[in-house]
């Protein structure tokens, strides 16, 4: 297997002892690993435009043609009547965190078939490290995308109370973190950049239709107890109501509990699924470049 | 530095705790003949109180001790006491009462008759009925002028605001507007009355002296098919700069500028808005919201909703204690 060229920082790394790691080190290999991801978003100019456009088509086009249709009664957290548009900010602040979760997975993906990731997993740093190195790389990328969404939100009349953007920082970390760790999990399953049609099919869209983005979930109760049952064994629902309590100061408990709990849950699977002994990798065979 | 900071800090939170000074609001509940007494610090339900059928207009006395109401199904006025809420006494007020205003100096209450086609001026103190002054069809919406020598009527089918000499009870003049004028409105200042059209979906600017329509303000809202636009109640400002109109199954109560006649914003608060007033302290509007059974406080310095409280059922009217 014919090495593709290392990028400099990664192979400055290489000489290191395994043993030596102080905290500099790690913090060397995470800001390699997060300024790589930012770079990356930042030169795709399409993806960025993208993931805005896509959040704002809802705000400016759906939610103006359902703001009759769709009537909000007062729900927790809101104390007074809403917009519609009002309600489903905080659901597309979760379509953006859910979309760019799943396109760092896409991007493993492609690491692997052009051979990046090699490069990335022969460092010398536990595994562990560098998959969180590369989700926290994935959060810092999709909350940047959530608060250009926000800027524009807000002159399109949609206002959270101002301290409301400080306090939902933390709801969108984790959220997204959450998100990114499901799409780390997802992405060691999927042998080929095609397969992520499927991922959309099956993860994304049942995932943000099956939850409270759009709609309040007592109005899916009265339509089907059934679906109802399905959107509350949905992550992305409690990830869309701590966004939305985050916003006007709040916690919700419970889907805080559930959010950090699938955080870990997610993490910790796809630290396994990675792992070479272990892991689902090892069946793959192929890390490098020859896909 | 950090003392400073310290008493900051200590201010910040008295500010905090204290948002408005506590007023008592009084809410009439149309349907299910009750009022309703909600605190406006807490912003949450006191008490409900029994009253007689269909509760619509409520008013309070200058004194804050008795609240005036109309019971339009039982013919009466009722007084409530605000000490014990109970019922104290009735004025006799004709059939079919809806809206009625209290003269400036506390004395008089003027009614509008819905079936009569009467507008019944009452001695409070008398509780007897000092004059029966016939208007247009269907009166409804009452104002009287802030030297108390001029008051205003309109009839919704005559589309009529008829101004009346309080000493002579006469009607001295009749200004066209738009179809079924619901809500009659004096500027503080007593320059000009604005009259909101219900049907017509607008509200007219009289001129108090030369009595004739200077401005017609017209309402959009994005979204909204034009008649689900119909403004019922007017609430102006004390300093007179700002007007609020309740644009009842719109949804939202419009803020117009009262220099520039410009609506500057549309808030959105329950279904049905119907009247809506200020505390005395004019920094909070409380709206009822009739289809929602709620009312909606707005604070008057971002205009923005603030909170939602549910009340009885189709709340109509409201009245808030002077202090």
């Amino acid at each position: 297997m014919s090495a593709p060229a290392m990028p400099a920082k990664v192979a400055a790394l290489t000489p290191v002892k395994f043993e030596q790691f102080g905290l500099r080190h790690y913090l060397i290999c995470l800001k390699g690993i997060v300024v790589r991801e930012c770079l990356r978003f930042l030169h795709q100019r399409e993806r960025f435009i993208s993931s805005l456009v896509r959040p704002l088509v809802w705000l400016f086009i759906f939610a103006a043609g359902f703001r009759q249709v769709l009537g909000v009664s007062i729900i927790p957290p809101y104390k007074t009547y809403v917009l519609y548009e009002v309600y489903i900010t905080p659901g597309l602040c979760g379509m953006i965190l859910l979309f760019s979760g799943m396109q760092s997975s896409l991007s493993m993906v492609y690491d692997r078939e052009m051979g990046n990731m090699r490069t990335l997993l022969v460092s010398p740093f536990p595994r562990w490290f560098l998959l969180i190195s590369k989700m926290l790389a994935g959060v810092a990328v999709s909350i940047a995308q959530v608060y250009a969404f926000l800027i524009v939100a807000w002159f399109w009349g949609v206002k959270a109370p101002p301290l409301g953007y400080l306090t939902v920082l933390p709801a969108l970390f984790l959220s997204g973190m959450m998100l990114c760790a499901l799409g780390m999990l997802l992405s060691s399953m999927i042998k080929q950049l095609e397969n992520f049609a499927g991922i959309m099919n099956f993860v994304i869209f049942p995932g943000y239709f099956a939850s409270p983005a759009l709609y309040p979930l007592w109005r899916i109760q009265e339509a089907s107890p059934l679906l109802y049952k399905i959107c509350l064994a949905n992550p992305f629902t409690y990830a869309v109501e701590l966004i939305r309590f985050a916003f006007y100061g709040q916690v919700e408990w419970l889907s805080l509990g559930v959010v950090a709990g699938c955080t870990l849950l997610f993490l910790a699977a796809a630290i396994i699924a990675y792992d070479p002994s272990r892991g689902l990798m090892t069946r793959k065979q192929d890390t490098g470049g020859n896909a | 530095m950090q003392r400073r900071a310290c008493a900051l800090a200590i201010l910040a939170t008295g500010f905090m705790a204290n948002p408005a000074w506590a007023y008592t609001v009084y809410v009439s509940n149309e349907k299910d003949n009750t009022v309703t007494v909600v605190d406006t610090a807490t912003m949450q339900v006191v008490k409900t109180v029994e009253v007689g059928q269909r509760p619509r207009g409520i008013t309070i006395s200058h004194d804050g001790k008795f609240i005036y109401l109309c019971a339009s199904d039982d013919d009466t006025i009722e007084i409530i006491d605000t000490a014990t809420l109970q019922i104290v006494g009735t004025l006799p007020s004709g059939p079919d009462p809806e809206l009625f205003v209290l003269s400036p100096d506390g004395k008089t209450l003027y009614v509008a008759n819905e079936d009569d086609n009467l507008v019944t001026a009452i001695n409070i103190e008398s509780k007897q009925v000092m004059a029966e002054i016939p208007v247009g069809v269907e009166p409804e919406g009452m104002a009287v002028s802030p030297d108390g020598k001029t008051m205003v009527n309109t009839s919704e089918t005559t589309s009529m605001a008829h101004f009346i000499d309080t000493d002579s009870h006469e009607v001295t003049d009749n200004v066209l507007v738009d179809t079924r004028p619901r809500f009659a409105q004096f500027k503080p200042d007593g320059s000009q009355i604005w009259v909101s059209a219900e049907i017509g979906g607008t509200v007219s600017v009289i001129d108090s002296f030369k009595r004739e329509v200077v401005k017609k303000i017209q309402f959009a809202i994005a979204g909204l098919r034009p008649e689900t636009i119909q403004p019922v109640g007017i609430a102006i400002s004390a300093d007179g700069k700002k007007a609020y109109v309740a644009l009842g199954p719109a949804n939202h109560v419009a803020v117009i500028n009262t220099e520039t006649y410009e609506v500057e914003k549309y808030i959105l608060v329950g279904q049905r808005v119907w009247h809506l007033d200020f505390t005395p302290d004019q920094k909070t509007l409380i709206t009822t919201n009739g289809n929602s059974n709620d009312i909606t406080f707005i604070d008057t310095a971002t205009d923005e909703p603030v909170q939602s409280v549910t009340v009885g059922q189709q709340p109509w009217g409201v009245a808030i204690s002077p202090h």
